[in-house]
């Protein structure tokens, strides 16, 4: 239990269906460490990317990230690198571009409002294969929203920016630590790759001081026998996204999904938390990972037992890994800074094997650790088919089908009547899976 | 074990700061540390607060519901912080701005005139480092050594000739705490 956020970062790909040998859970730093310095996180991410040999920083100044880019401002011009506040989010994203076409190890930061900005060249970057780093310290939205910290931009970040067939891996810190080690493991795979990469931070990650080590990593540089970097004495070489021939297209785009599935089989991320004996389970990511760290322990305290799941790649998902996971356990709570994003992903992950229930908050606000207890409690008491006789006591009550289907009725008694009781939407969408099909479903079949 | 602490006040009365050299102390005595501010389009005058989080083990949360202590520097950080220290917690209050108090009686209130100190030391702005020996007096959270160290560390690189003066504030702030109340030496010290 006491890895170090590295080791964490190192969690493997699950190649058997038992997820036992999951690396413990760690946030950040080490007890009684040597060289240990308090640092903001912005500060700590901007340092471990000029120390994993970033070449060039194109930004333009958002809350909460603004302190990356003027250490950015600071420190680029010490190491006689390139530093360039655009005159816009466009400017800055599009000037990433052009210095990664080059072979250049190219960093860009903003926050949620910014990177919509910056969401039609990522699908070019996509698209033309350039390896490039997005930082995304998200703030609350839609729109300006606010500038407090959220997780809002999960779907954004893991669904695609902009236009087309693409997919961009995404790597979501927990600790300021563990953002600093994600630093060098991003620009490692967007250039083993030749495609963006998004560190998915949020305001908390970017604004809260941790102790750190000091040590940083600097990623090899590899061949890049596509890059435009003169073409003195050899044929010239193009990077673009337009291949107007259909066949050529296809062509292209079969060769990204080629790459976006050997990224799907390598670079998936994760770290477990008391997951060898958990009935139930809480998934999280960075700073609700956090919140459900605390309330994990508060419940562990009361009798319950509770483990914690915390996915840092967002794409590719660990989802064999929490299917594996939904054949040993009784439940799953997802807990975000959001209305419920990766809550989806959760629930394609397990495919109804167990229910999945959602807390979060929005706009800003962060959850209280006795709220994700809470949450657990009423997971616990009404979500799980060994309890399933106690009354359903739902937050959010998703639209039912028809009048005689209420929530004061058994769901069991439902199921009987060959009716589809239950929503697919809100917290009870793991339910028609097994309750309302006529045919014996793997749970529901005795039942 | 962990312990957290709201340091609240205008914009401009060092907050942040505070609870940095806080965070800092705790640090170099080898806990885990958490420092999170409030951080908004204010800036002088506005609020602030910031929230420091000290343990033994990974400091999981960000949040806090109930803080083991509070420092408040202006009337209206008493009105939003006083009610939810945890019973048996601390609470320190700028008397000098602050007229009203807690009406607790579970929580170990010390109203420390932290302007007047802060003005004997030699600057009266420096408040915040006053309420900071205070908070440390009644606490013991860190020792006060490390809290001195930490000022070196943070003021003596920026500003050296403003060190002497913050080391003093701290060390007014910590005798007009002690005494009666006054948490013990811990044992590890």
């Amino acid at each position: 239990m006491t890895a170090r956020p590295e080791a964490a970062v190192q969690g493997q790909v699950p190649t058997s269906e038992e997820p036992a040998e999951s690396p413990s859970f760690s946030l950040g730093g080490t007890p009684g460490g040597s060289r240990r310095v308090l640092m903001k996180g912005n500060e700590a991410i901007a340092e471990a990317a000029i120390q994993a040999g970033c070449d060039a920083y194109f930004g333009y100044p958002i809350t909460p990230q603004a302190e990356l880019l003027e250490w950015m401002a600071r420190r680029m011009p010490e190491e006689h690198r390139a530093f360039i506040q655009a005159e816009s989010e466009l400017g800055a994203i599009n000037m990433a571009l052009g210095a990664a076409a080059t072979g250049a190890r190219v960093l860009v930061s903003s926050s949620s409002p910014g990177v919509s900005l910056m969401a039609e060249a990522m699908s070019y970057m996509a698209g033309s294969e350039v390896p490039m780093v997005l930082i995304n310290v998200m703030r609350g939205g839609p729109g300006l929203g606010s500038i407090q910290p959220s997780q809002s931009d999960y779907f954004q970040a893991v669904k695609g920016h902009g236009h087309g067939d693409y997919r961009v891996p995404v790597f979501a810190p927990s600790s300021i630590g563990e953002a600093m080690e994600l630093v060098a493991t991003s620009f490692e795979v967007a250039e083993r790759y030749r495609t963006p990469v998004m560190l998915l931070a949020d305001g908390i990650m970017g604004q809260a001081m941790e102790p750190v080590e000091l040590r940083f990593r600097t990623p090899d540089r590899i061949e890049q026998p596509w890059a435009l970097e003169g073409a003195d004495g050899r044929p010239p070489r193009v990077v673009r996204s337009l291949h107007l021939v259909p066949e050529d297209l296809e062509e292209h785009n079969l060769h990204l999904q080629e790459k976006f599935r050997a990224i799907s089989e390598r670079e998936v991320r994760w770290a477990g938390e008391h997951l060898e004996d958990a009935e139930l389970v809480v998934v999280a990511y960075g700073t609700a990972a956090r919140v459900a760290h605390t309330a994990i322990a508060r419940a562990r305290e009361a009798g319950m037992n509770v483990g914690l799941f915390r996915p840092i790649s967002l794409w590719p998902f660990p989802s064999a890994l929490l299917a594996a996971l939904a054949e040993r356990v009784r439940g799953m709570l997802v807990v975000e800074l959001s209305a419920g994003q990766m809550v989806e992903d959760v629930r394609l992950a397990v495919e109804g094997r167990v229910p999945v229930a959602f807390d979060g908050r929005m706009g800003g606000m962060v959850p209280s650790p006795d709220e994700v207890v809470e949450a657990l409690r009423e997971l616990d008491t009404t979500g799980l088919p060994a309890k399933r006789s106690r009354r359903a006591r739902r937050r959010q009550p998703g639209p039912v089908s028809g009048p005689e289907h209420t929530h004061e009725r058994e769901p069991l008694a439902a199921a009987e009547s060959g009716h589809e009781a239950l929503s697919i939407f809100g917290d009870d969408a793991w339910m028609p899976l097994w309750y309302t099909s006529p045919v014996p479903s793997r749970k529901g079949g005795k039942r | 074990m962990e312990r957290s602490i709201i340091f609240a006040g205008f914009g401009g009365q060092g907050i942040l700061f505070a609870g940095h050299v806080l965070a800092q102390a705790a640090m170099t005595e080898g806990a885990q540390v958490l420092w999170i501010p409030s951080y908004g389009p204010e800036m002088r005058g506005g609020t602030a607060s910031c929230t420091v989080l000290i343990g033994d083990e990974t400091i999981g949360s960000p949040i806090v519901d109930h803080p083991d202590a509070a420092v408040v520097f202006n009337p209206p950080s008493l009105a939003k912080f006083a009610p939810i220290v945890a019973a048996g917690g601390v609470l320190v209050v700028n008397d000098s701005l602050i007229e009203a108090v807690s009406g607790r009686d579970d929580v170990d209130e010390v109203r420390v005139k932290c302007t007047a100190l802060a003005r004997e030391a030699g600057d009266d702005r420096l408040i915040n480092v006053v309420a900071l020996g205070a908070l440390v007096a009644r606490t013991r959270l860190v020792r006060p050594e490390s809290i001195r160290d930490a000022l070196r560390e943070i003021v003596g690189k920026k500003r050296p000739q403003a060190l002497e003066i913050d080391l003093r504030a701290f060390d007014l702030g910590l005798a007009a705490a002690s005494g009666a109340g006054a948490a013990p030496e811990p044992a590890t010290a």
